[in-house]
This record gives structure tokens, sequence and C-alpha cells, in this order.
């Protein structure tokens, strides 16, 4: 039994549960914290699981998969032509450079030339899953640093076709497979024929996304089966990865070129809802397995090779990183936030070098070697950015807290406004064109600096660190204005603040009516949905545009937001009295529904029987 | 980071906007529009007598109808420009139906902000001298409803003393009342008798020969304006 699925089941859920949120607690992210469990319960040290972690790797490697599905969801052409600068610019940049330097580095360690200009390829990838989460989690998806890593990445992503597609004209050999190891069915055949059918393999993912998968989602869809709609997003998901898997290709591309695809159709926001926590649950178990699979023993055999080869790498590709983003004019921060978090070997670099052991580039020590370079450098990215983040960046770049005259430090802001994108930065204006200055906390570098050229009081950091709170004043302060782009942060930080600055108001942004909710549950009574005024507004002026009087418009918008507030309120906490589901999009729309029905039982309209009410003493006026 | 140096852009762009348009609007004002209307009515829309009067005098080219619950819906009065236009006019027409024995809460409100002490009364506060004004108001009774054996027990210049008091504490002549009243059993035609005596009473008023020591003595200024059209003035 002890080797059943119940118990490896057991072992990993029990693994992410404990070490998840411990590491979030300190600080660390949730990467290292998977990272961490994965170490712990492997071989080299409680030895819960054995080697099969690479066999739970091949499976957890489907988080990878799901994700770059949903990345290229993410990314329709527009979007993708907007970031064409830089994408093509940075990723070329950072790819070819590093591939070089790693490459005749190789050489020099006397590679052959077919297998250095491959492994060069191979360890100039980053890896996705761990730097797209850990930006998110720190909240700087949208800084400069962020956008800038999305956009080399996603080169890379893209990178990787040609790059597997050209891997077997570098075989030197004539690629004999034992029998029984995993491989494609094309794999005896000649190398033009293999590229051709991989070129064919792209192909038909396109044009299977278009006039097979949309038709057949509709159809999915009239059944009106919520189950079954999960059920089809797994399965062309699978498909595609089957059909990568028989052609030899990575399935993440064929999932990225899929989400690519259909990232116009009408099924978007239903695909992401379906597959988002899969992907979650699958990428922890992916970190897990990366963390289980590193090769203890080699490295303590010859740590000297290793560690020199995983520093070597990493300040390599540091150093690239580091002059692509001067070259893009990134500021000193954005620069090194970029470059540390790029700055590993990413989940690609596995199956890469696994093809070009079975194409015989690479021997078997060496892919031992690289295998455990590339878990190494994974593992030490979430590290390096926290050293990054709490030693490297206020030392050199911009501090966490500004140098003040001493006649100034014990100024005491009242307020406090967290975030200090769009939505902060107006209300920050609105309060100090009333003369209340605001202590700010942002965690954009290049904002930070510009905040302070222009006299504002502003910490750089996240805004959820208690030490940060502090040192803003949180304990003094008697207002915190909680208006940071991710939701997520911002409840967290509305949780952290009530628990321990309880005398401190809390008043929050929320972006709909299901994080309104999610607030008012952790016990937030100030919650502002930013889309709220705005909408009214833009239905008074439609109003008034009709013909409506702009006073009696403008009664009927000012009287719709309090009925909608106090509905909201209202329906907060019966929303859960059907059955619960955790697919959000799903909840927002029976939430919507709730929210509509309670519209035609109550009137809010222009209705103001006042100025009309013919017995009134003074007769009608008109 | 950029929205914060935009928005600081759109600051000194609506700065220069602002200037530009208030030197349009000073020549505008140059022209010199010599009758103001201060209109005030929550409920526009369903007015059947400040529709028939406004119509008939929104045209004049010396008139500037000021529609004050279109402008400032939310109450938030722009004090500098209306006491520009106050400045630019000579006859000052507060008009509104009258509710509950005064006028609509915007005008009153209005009035409490824009006639500020040393600007339209108090010590130098002379800026309103010797301007006209009258009161066009609609009352749902009927005229002998109003009056001390009539339903509402004052008479309609009684229960308009405090904005007379008003205008006289502003240095303004004030002149009887344009009152539309017994809205009940007007008819159509009536309403536009009404509008018609309105632009007349307005019309001789500018004209600058008007016997306004007779205009005093008349009660209701549409009574003025009645005798002037059999007069067949203008």
């Amino acid at each position: 039994m002890i080797d059943g699925f119940l118990y490896q089941a057991l072992i990993y859920l029990a693994a992410a549960v404990i070490c998840v949120p411990v590491a979030r607690r300190l600080g660390m992210g949730s990467v290292l914290g998977y990272l961490l469990a994965g170490i712990l319960i492997g071989p080299f040290a409680f030895g819960f699981i054995g080697r099969e972690g690479q066999d739970i790797m091949h499976f957890a490697e489907f988080g990878v998969v799901m994700m770059l599905f949903l990345i290229g969801l993410e990314l329709d052409p527009a979007h993708f032509w907007k970031m064409r600068g830089r994408i093509l610019g940075m990723g070329s940049l950072q790819l070819g450079a590093t591939s070089l330097l790693a490459g005749g580095g190789l050489l020099l360690l006397g590679f052959s030339w077919q297998s250095a200009l491959a492994s060069g390829l191979a360890l100039s990838m980053s890896s996705t899953a761990i730097v797209l989460q850990t930006l998110r989690e720190k909240g700087l998806s949208s800084a400069e640093s962020g956008r800038s890593a999305f956009a080399v990445l996603l080169f890379q992503d893209i990178a990787v076709i040609p790059v597997l597609a050209v891997l077997p004209f570098l075989a030197v050999q004539t690629v004999a497979r034992a029998p029984g190891e995993h491989a494609g069915m094309l794999a005896g055949l000649p190398g033009w024929l293999q590229t051709s059918s991989v070129l064919c393999a792209i192909l038909a993912v396109i044009a299977a996304g278009r006039y097979v998968i949309a038709p057949f989602l509709r159809i999915i869809a009239g059944a009106g089966l919520r189950e079954l709609c999960v059920a089809a997003s797994l399965l062309i998901i699978f498909a595609i990865a089957f059909l990568m898997n028989a052609v030899g290709l990575s399935p993440a591309l064929g999932a990225f070129l899929a989400g690519v695809v259909l990232a116009n159709s009408e099924f978007r926001h239903e695909l992401e809802s379906d597959i988002e926590p899969f992907k979650g649950l699958l990428l922890g178990l992916f970190f897990i397995a990366v963390g289980a699979s590193i090769n203890f023993k080699l490295i303590s055999d010859d740590p000297l090779t290793v560690i020199a080869l995983v520093a070597a790498l990493l300040v390599l590709k540091a150093f690239v990183l580091i002059l692509t983003g001067r070259l893009f004019r990134l500021s000193f921060d954005q620069n090194c936030i970029f470059s540390v978090a790029l700055s590993q070997v990413g989940e690609f670099a596995f199956v890469v070098f696994a093809f070009m052991h079975t194409l015989k580039i690479l021997s078997g020590p060496w892919l031992d070697t690289m295998m455990a370079v590339t878990a190494l450098s994974m593992t030490v990215t979430p590290v390096l950015m926290l050293i990054n983040e709490r030693l490297i960046l206020p030392s050199f770049g911009t501090p966490e807290q500004e140098k003040m005259p001493e006649d100034t430090i014990d100024v005491k802001n009242k307020v406090i406004i967290a975030g200090f994108s769009t939505f902060g930065s107006t209300v920050g204006r609105f309060l100090r064109a009333n003369s209340i200055e605001a202590t700010i906390l942002d965690n954009n570098s290049d904002r930070v600096n510009l905040l302070r050229k222009m006299g504002f009081r502003v910490f750089y950091g996240d805004a959820t660190r208690l030490d940060i709170l502090h040192s803003a004043g949180a304990a003094d302060a008697s207002i915190l204005i909680v208006a940071i782009d991710d939701p997520a942060t911002n409840c967290a930080l509305a949780a952290t603040v009530r628990k321990h600055f309880p005398g401190l108001t809390v008043m929050v942004r929320a972006r709909n009516n299901f994080e309104t909710y999610e607030l008012l549950d952790i016990g937030v009574p100030h919650v502002y949905r930013e889309c709220l005024d705005a909408s009214v507004r833009l239905g008074v002026d439609a109003l008034v545009k009709l013909g409506f009087r702009r006073y009696s418009a403008t009664r009927a918008g000012q009287n719709f937001v309090k009925y909608d507030e106090a509905a909201v309120h209202k329906l907060a906490p019966h929303r859960h009295d059907e059955k619960k589901y955790i697919y959000t999009t799903r909840e927002q729309i029976r939430l919507q529904e709730q929210l509509l029905a309670n519209d035609s039982r109550s009137s809010h309209g222009l209705t103001d029987h006042a100025w009309e009410n013919e017995s009134g003493s003074c007769g009608c006026p008109d | 980071m950029e929205p914060i140096s935009i928005t600081f852009k759109i600051d000194l762009i609506s700065d220069t906007i602002e200037k530009v348009h208030r030197s349009a609007l000073i020549k505008v004002l140059r022209q010199m529009k010599k009758v103001l209307i201060l209109f005030a009515h929550p409920r526009f829309e369903k007015s059947r007598a400040n529709k028939a009067l406004l119509a008939e005098v929104r045209g004049l080219d010396f008139v500037t109808v000021h529609d004050l619950y279109e402008l400032y819906p939310d109450f938030n009065i722009d004090i500098g420009r209306e006491k520009m236009l106050l400045a630019a006019h000579q006859l000052i027409i507060w008009q509104f139906p009258l509710y509950m024995y005064g006028p609509p809460a915007l005008l009153k409100h209005w009035i409490d902000l824009v006639l500020e002490h040393g600007w339209a009364h108090g010590s130098g506060g002379c800026s309103l001298e010797k301007k006209q004004l009258f009161i066009a108001v609609t009352t749902g009774g009927s005229r002998e409803a109003y009056g001390a054996d009539g339903f509402n027990r004052f008479a309609l210049s009684e229960l308009l003393r405090p904005l007379e008091q008003t205008a006289c504490l502003c240095r303004m002549m004030y002149l009887p009342p344009f009152a539309v009243q017994g809205m009940a059993s007007l008819t159509q035609e009536h309403l536009g008798r009404y509008a018609l005596l309105y632009r007349l009473a307005i019309q001789g008023l500018c004209a600058g020969e008007a016997d306004l020591a007779g205009i005093v003595r008349c009660e209701f200024l549409d009574v003025w304006a009645t005798a002037l059209l059999h007069q067949g003035a203008p």
C-alpha cells in the first residue's frame, strides 16, 4: 500500500500544504515553498518518494502545458503586435547572446560544436512558470520589469518551436532508440521528414483551433453541463499534448499555439476559468517534482563542478540580461529585478536535454549534470530574487525608505495609500489638492523615484510586509487606502491590517462585485468598486443625450449607486446559499443574475413624488 | 509611472482651456445681453407653463436663459461665473415654480452662495446697484387663492417678501412679479397669451422708455403687460 496512489497523493499534498504557507509567511513566495517541499520529500532528504520523481515530473509538466495554453489565451494578436518591439528585440538579443556565450563556454569544456550549440540554446531558456508566478505574487506583472520579462519569456516559448525542429539535423549519428523509451512515433524517420511533420503538426493545431475546437465547444456548451465543459477543456489540452508528443514536439508549445488561436473566440473566459485550478495544482506539483528530482548525490560527488556551472550560468545569463535591459532603457531597479528573475535555466531545458540525449548529442553523465544544474538554478532563483529585493535594491537602488532631514522625520501622515497606479494616484492627487498629505507605498521603483522627486513621502516595497507597514507609520495613521492593481494582494493586505492594526480604517478598491464580496467576507466595510461610479456617470450622460433633464438623470444616477451599494451588502451573505463553485466567472454571472432579479423588484428610477404632488397646499405649480 | 505624468499634463491643459473659455465668455458678455433669466425648475420636463414662457423668450438676442438645474445638477455652483453673468446684465429675472411658498432649493442655494457680502451687499458690495429684478413665478393656486381671505391666507407679493428684501439689500430695483396662476384651469391658449405677455414685459422693460413709477404701482407685471398689449405697443 505504501507505494500506492493514495500514499503518494498524501505525501505530495501534505508537503505542499505545509511548506507553501510557511514559505509565504516567511516572504519567500509559493514557488520556493513548492521547491522546498519537493526537496524535503525527495530521495535525498526524507526519502518519502524515490526516483519516481522523474515520472511525476512528466505528469506535472501538464501544469506548464496548461500555463502556456492560458498565456496563449491572454495573448490575442493585437496585444502581441503592441509588444512586438520588446518581444523581438529583447527576446532575440537575450536568446542569441546567451546561446552563443554559453555554447562557447561549453566548446571550451570539450563539447562538440553540435552539442555546444544545442546546449547553449537550451540553457538560454528561462522558466516561464517560476518567473511569471513569482512576479505576479510580487505584484510586478505590470511594472517595466514584469512586462520585459514577459516579452522575453514569450520569445523563448516561441523560439522553442524552431529549436526543437532543428535539433534532429544536429544529430551526429542515426538515432537508435532503446525499446520502451518514451519517444515519438517519428523517431526513426530521416531528419527532413521529421522537420516537415513537425511543421504539419503545428499547422494542424492552428487549423483545428479555428475550425474544429470552437464549433466543438459550441456543441458542448449547448449541453449545459458544467463538468462536461471542464472535461472538454481538458480534452483539448490532452489532445494537443498527445499530437505534439507524437511528432516529438513540446506539448507546451502546441498548447500555447492553440491558446493564441482561441484567444479571439467567445470561449476564452470559459476556458480560462475551467483550466485555471488544474493549472495551479499541476504547476505546484511540477515545482515539487523539480525539487525532488535534484540529484544531490551527483552534487555531493562533485560539488565544485555543479556549483561552478550553476554560478557561471547564472552570472552569464544575468550579465546578458542586464545588457539587454540597459539597451532597452530599463531603470536600475527594474533592470535588477528583470535580470535576476530570468537568470535561471527553464523547464524547457529538461525537454531539450532529454531530446538531445535520445538524439545522442548529449552523453548520459552530462545529461544528469545538466538536469541537476537546471533544477538547481530554478531553485536558486526565488532565493536570489529575495536577496535582490531585500539586500541589493535597498542598498544600491531605490531605498525602501527615503532619507529625511532630521526636522521632518517625525511628520506623521494620517493617510497611507498602498498602490499608486491610476486609481491610487487619483485618490492621492485629490487628497493633496485638499492639503492632505499621504504616505505612499508602492513596489514600482520607477514610480517611486518619480514620486519622491515630486515631494511625496514614498516607501518602496511590498505593502503586505509588516515591517514596511510599520515604518510607513501604520500604527499612527488613521486611514489606509488600499489601491493595488492585484486584487489578491489587496485582500491579503486588508486582512493583515485588520489583524495587526485593528484601529486603522481600511478603505479598499475592488474591481467588481465578486471582489467586493470577498472583502466584505473578511470584514472590510469600506469597499469601493472602481467601475461603479464611472459606469453610472456614463449612463447618466447617455440619459441626457437622449433628452432627459440633467438634474433628473443625475438624481437617478445617485439613487442607483445608493441602491446598488445596498443591494451588494444585502446579497453578500446570501451568495453562498446555492451550491458552492470555485469557478469565478460562473459565480460572477450568477451574482449578476441575483442583482438583476433584485432590480426588477425595486424601483430606483426617475420617481420624485414631492414635486408632482397635486394635493399640496400650493397645488401643482407646474 | 505614465498615468501620473499624463494627468499632470492634463491639469496644465485644463488650466489653459479654462483661460481660453473665460476670455471667450468675456467676449460674449461684452456684447451686453441685457436680460438674464435665472431659471430654476427641478421637474422642468413635466412643466407646461414654464416651458411656454421660456420658449417665447429663449430666441431673443438680448436675453440670456440660465437654466440652473441643467447646469448644476450636483448643486456645485460656479460662483465666479455667476457673478460675471450678473455683472454683464441689467435686468435680472428669477423664474421658478412656487414650491411650498418659496423658490426651489437650487435657486435659494444660488442666492445664498452668489450674493456674497462685500460683493452684492454690505460694505463695498455694490456690484448689483441699480440693476432691475423681477420674479416670474407659476403657482398651482389661482390668484384669488392668494389673499387674506383665500386658501393660502397671504397675497403672493407678501409670500415673496424675503426675495424682495434680498433684492433691496443688494440695492437692486425690485419690480412686481410676473405670475402665471391657477394652473389647473389654464388651457394651451391661455399659456400662449401669458408667454406673449412675458415677452412684451421683457421687451418693454428693455426699451428704456418704460414708466418705472407706473410699473411699480401695478401689483403684477403681467397686468402691466396686458395694458401694453391693449395700447398696441410693440
